[in-house]
């Protein structure tokens, strides 16, 4: 059982990546490169996990309180930032090759090959 | 002056303060004020790198950003090191962003309204995003800088976009090279599980007390695939040729010059200081693993670059060609090779950004970069076309050159390891030279039959590309000439002055010195390591280069002008080509197939290889 | 190749790769270890620095570094939006037509525009004591902000949110940050070293450099993401593509689906 929630990040970064494998759509192939992100955020978090821990705010805990890994949590905050600007960035991109082609589908897209 | 700890984080800091006085800027000043200020503070890292490089000396200058030195050992900041190669790469970046600003003054389309300096500001974030990179000494934030460099690459290439193909590459470009950088971030999660740390120096002294295990294999193939994604090693390198055929000329300077050559240095970075100490993984696991994707991305590099018309993917694929040599050079774990391979990668990034630059001159005045279409079209364009066909030789590694020294140097380390390793180099620089030199003999000097159009499904023309310029009337600006020939001259003083190969050589000897890395980042003493490895031209690297150069102009020669002789003469060659082609290089070419679906399949291919690979080794 | 080769191919891959990270995943350490010797340090290095909220000193201050790499990402991002997402040389800009909103909306959101924007700045202004920060209360501000996009129409929108500003004060943002690394150097320290009075812990003022480097975070995330939503609702709202009379997709201002009315 203590596998589990690392095994849930692998399970989510692979799901993504089958969903950008297979995908018809370029809005829905970015959302899976989110999805295959998120992986990382579970990993990090279940690695920082500390049995009975409470959140790293010491504002309103007594100091020596236990606290889970406050340094995973400063490096999710890092990546999730990191994701969504890239998932920006890269949906803008979309939004013109649609506008440009005419179409969202990347088996659609023949222009660059050999 | 400042001392160089304190003065390493400012080739970080200084380009991203330009970047934002760009943005605020550039709306109220006149475009030339804005290259003007975005060039001068490109110069002034550049010469805080210098300041850096001159006083590394032969050692390491180590900076805790924050102060965050370490007491008792154990640190919670993050600590940049600088040696003469992380400082080179960055002050190589530097370069090629001088040169970049100073080519594309008067390049550019007038710029976005409104956002008049937002190229040259995005140009300065992307140097800022290598120069942290090369000089990070800590794993999440080599993953932070990784993903900089990677948007800023993103948008440049996406740049013009009223055609469709630039947004397809920069797509293509972006999730693929995303995607791995999350791979990475999931390996990192399972280093910090196991050592509880970051710094690359310190995992590396905590893997110590573990075991080579599952955990090791995975969490070290995950770290490195983005580097290798970046490096464009085969089967990860489909995005780059469709990358840097759709991104404007001063981006693929960049990107081919440097960029690219900072996967390598990643992957050798990562695992000398992470991975390569006792119980971690295997040297010969490492060496024979590199080597092998070495070998095939230098060969498939190679033939891909050949069969090219559209020139920008064709110099692409010499990029691929020749950093498959690089990953050898790096995978040989010898100081020589490394030594070699440093002088290489500084001597190709003057090389190929020239002849990227040149292309771009053929861009501006025929709207066109098609090796068919352009048959004898140059010919007024005298300096550009002498400048390509030396940019040719230099790449297949003509003495004096930089490339020709470096090439010499790690091919006779290379030679020493497996004597067939030389060949692998040899053909390569001759091949892909040879192909330029073909290109820019048929483009400049109309040499040989004008090629029949074809219009075959397996292949990127290179017509009705877009004019990036403002005006396809007026003179060719002086800049775009002058600065590809400077550049070519900065290969050519690579190869003759000793300085530069004694400076690359003790670089190269402390970045093979693991342990020397880890005590100077513990702030603890290491012995000297040995005397940096000799990098004088040799007898027989003069003959292999002259050799290499020998083969690229006959092969060159034999495309020009070989369909001009009689049909007998040609039956008879065509004979055993003809199966080769239709088995080998067709199927390989139809692999490019430019679909997202199909590069994402190849990445998680070449992941679950290396896997395979370095498992089997253990 | 064939899309089921592809992923027949791509399906043997991945089980190669399940394999190897469900087996590398038996030697990590037992899930909820007690084991986090960074982590440690991290807590007692932010209390010797009187920060109560950890995860912002490491962001602001022990791993600064990381913060402004990703904060220059945010800045790379949105410049690229901005240049990807420009009017192109074959399109033109057409006037939005005003739609008709419902009152409880238009209500809902007045109501909510100025409690969402105090939210957003006690957020960035608290990210040294409690859970939040600069980002956060950042992107609370900007989300804030649209509610006039919401509750009125593109037009409001554009008078509140005045996309120069915006740009430039994302841009100052950006620069505050790097610049305020450049303090630790000047009082003779090393970069991004937090040189300023510690304070009182669990006090507005504690920590140092960090409610400032936070507050210039918290600037850059805010107009970043202004600027960032400006340049998709331009696309969807005011670029005409070319060959198209009117914009891509037709959605005015209000919600999605309301006839359009005479302005």
């Amino acid at each position: 059982m203590t596998l589990l929630p690392f095994l849930a990040a692998g399970w989510i970064f692979l799901v993504g990546l089958y969903g950008m494998v297979t995908s018809r759509n370029l809005v829905h192939a970015v959302g899976c490169l989110a999805v295959a992100q998120s992986s990382t955020y579970v990993l990090l978090l279940a690695v920082g996990y500390r049995r009975g821990g409470t959140a790293p705010v010491f504002a309103d805990i007594p100091v020596g309180s236990t606290v889970v890994d406050p340094v995973v949590q400063a490096l999710v905050l890092t990546d999730v930032v990191v994701g969504a600007t890239v998932t920006a960035l890269l949906l803008s991109l979309v939004i013109q090759i649609r506008k440009r082609t005419g179409t969202l589908d990347p088996e659609a897209l023949t222009g660059l090959k050999g | 002056m400042l001392d160089p700890s304190r003065m390493l984080p400012l080739t970080v800091a200084l380009p991203l303060l330009g970047a934002a006085l760009l943005v605020v800027a550039g709306r109220l000043l006149p475009r030339t004020a804005n290259d003007v200020l975005a060039t001068a503070v490109a110069v002034t890292t550049c010469a805080a790198l210098t300041v850096l490089w001159l006083r590394a000396g032969d050692g390491r200058v180590v900076s805790w950003a924050g102060g965050w030195r370490p007491r008792h050992g154990e640190s919670v900041g993050i600590v940049l090191v600088g040696d003469r190669l992380g400082i080179g790469l960055a002050l190589l970046a530097a370069v090629l962003i001088v040169a970049v600003l100073a080519y594309s003054w008067r390049y550019f389309d007038e710029p976005p309204e409104r956002h008049r300096g937002s190229f040259p500001a995005l140009l300065l974030l992307f140097e800022a995003g290598m120069c942290g990179f090369a000089l990070t000494g800590d794993l999440f934030d080599a993953f932070v800088f990784f993903e900089l460099m990677g948007v800023c690459a993103y948008a440049l290439t996406g740049y013009r976009v009223e055609d469709s193909r630039p947004l397809h590459g920069a797509l293509t470009f972006g999730v693929v090279n995303s995607l791995a950088a999350y791979g990475t971030l999931l390996g990192i999660g399972l280093l910090y599980a196991r050592t509880g740390e970051l710094g690359m120096a310190q995992i590396g002294a905590q893997l110590a007390g573990h075991h080579t295990d599952a955990l090791l294999v995975t969490a070290f193939v995950l770290t490195v695939t983005s580097m290798l994604v970046k490096a464009a090693a085969v089967p990860f390198h489909f995005w780059l040729p469709d990358a840097h055929a759709v991104a404007p000329t001063p981006v693929c300077m960049l990107m081919s010059g440097v960029m690219v050559e900072l996967g390598v240095y990643g992957t050798a970075r990562i695992y000398g200081t992470v991975f390569a100490g006792p119980h971690g993984i295997p040297a010969h696991a490492y060496q024979h693993t590199m080597i092998g994707i070495g070998v095939l991305t230098a060969l498939v590099g190679a033939v891909m670059c050949w069969q090219q018309r559209h020139l920008k993917r064709l110099l692409a694929f010499s990029t691929i060609g020749h950093t498959g040599l690089f990953l050898i050079g790096l995978g040989l774990l010898d100081p020589h090779a490394t030594a070699g391979t440093a002088l290489y990668v500084a001597g190709h990034a003057g090389t190929k950004a020239a002849l990227f630059g040149l292309v771009g001159v053929l861009l501006d005045r025929h709207g066109s970069v098609d090796e068919h279409a352009l048959h004898g079209r140059g010919r007024e364009l005298r300096l550009a076309g002498g400048l390509f066909l030396l940019g040719g030789l230099a790449l297949s590694g003509l003495p004096p050159f930089g490339t020709g020294l470096g090439k010499a140097l790690a091919e006779h380390a290379a030679g020493e390891y497996a004597g067939w390793l030389t060949a692998v180099y040899v053909l390569v620089s001759a091949v892909t030279g040879g192909a330029v030199l073909r290109a820019g003999l048929r483009v400049f000097g109309g040499a040989g039959p004008a090629p029949r159009r074809s219009h075959a499904d397996i292949e990127t023309s290179g017509e009705g590309e877009e004019p990036e310029v403002r005006d396809p009337r007026r003179a060719v600006p002086l800049t775009m000439t002058v600065v590809p020939g400077l550049l070519l001259a900065g290969s050519l003083a690579l190869g003759v002055l000793p300085g530069a190969g004694r400076a690359v050589a003790a670089g190269a000897r402390a970045f093979g010195d693991r342990a020397g890395y880890l005590a100077d980042v513990t702030g603890a003493h290491a012995a000297l390591p040995p005397p940096p490895p000799p990098t004088a031209w040799t007898g027989s690297g003069l003959l292999l280069g002259l050799l290499s150069c020998g083969l690229a102009i006959a092969f060159a020669a034999a495309a020009v002008w070989l369909p001009a002789a009689p049909e007998r003469a040609l039956r008879v060659l065509r004979r055993p080509a003809g199966p080769a082609h239709r088995f080998a290089v067709v199927p390989l070419r139809r692999l490019h197939s430019g679909l997202l679906g199909d590069y994402l399949m190849w990445l998680t291919v070449g992941m679950a290889a290396l896997l395979l690979a370095v498992g089997a080794q253990l | 190749m064939t899309r089921n080769t592809r992923t027949t191919v791509f399906l043997v891959a991945a089980a190669v790769l399940a394999a190897a990270f469900t087996w590398a995943c038996t030697g990590l350490p037992r899930f909820g270890t007690d084991t986090h010797p960074y982590g440690d340090r991290a807590v007692r290095a932010a209390l010797a620095h009187r920060t109560a909220n950890v995860v912002s000193a490491i962001n602001f201050d022990q791993r600064a570094l990381d913060t402004l790499g990703e904060e220059s990402i945010l800045f790379a991002a949105v410049l690229g939006a901005v240049v990807l997402l420009r009017r192109a040389r074959d399109e033109d800009r057409a006037d939005p037509e005003p739609r008709r909103v419902l009152p409880s909306t238009r209500l809902l959101g007045a109501a909510l525009l100025p409690v969402t924007v105090l939210v957003g700045v006690y957020v960035v202004a608290h990210g040294q004591l409690s859970p939040g920060g600069g980002f956060q209360g950042g992107v609370v501000l900007a989300t804030g902000l649209h509610l006039a996009y919401v509750a009125a129409d593109y037009r409001v929108l554009r008078r509140v949110r005045p996309l120069a500003v915006f740009g430039a004060l994302d841009a100052t943002g950006a620069g505050a940050f790097t610049a305020l690394g450049l303090a630790g150097l000047i009082a003779g320290g090393s970069y991004l070293e937090n040189v300023l009075p510690l304070g009182t812990f669990n006090q507005l003022t504690s920590g140092g450099t960090v409610p400032l480097v936070n507050a210039a975070v918290g600037v850059e995330v805010a107009s970043g993401v202004i600027v960032l939503l400006a340049q998709f609702l331009d696309q969807a709202v005011e670029i005409t593509s070319p060959g198209h009379a009117g914009p891509v997709q037709n959605t005015g201002g209000g919600a999605p689906g309301n006839p359009p009315e005479a302005s």
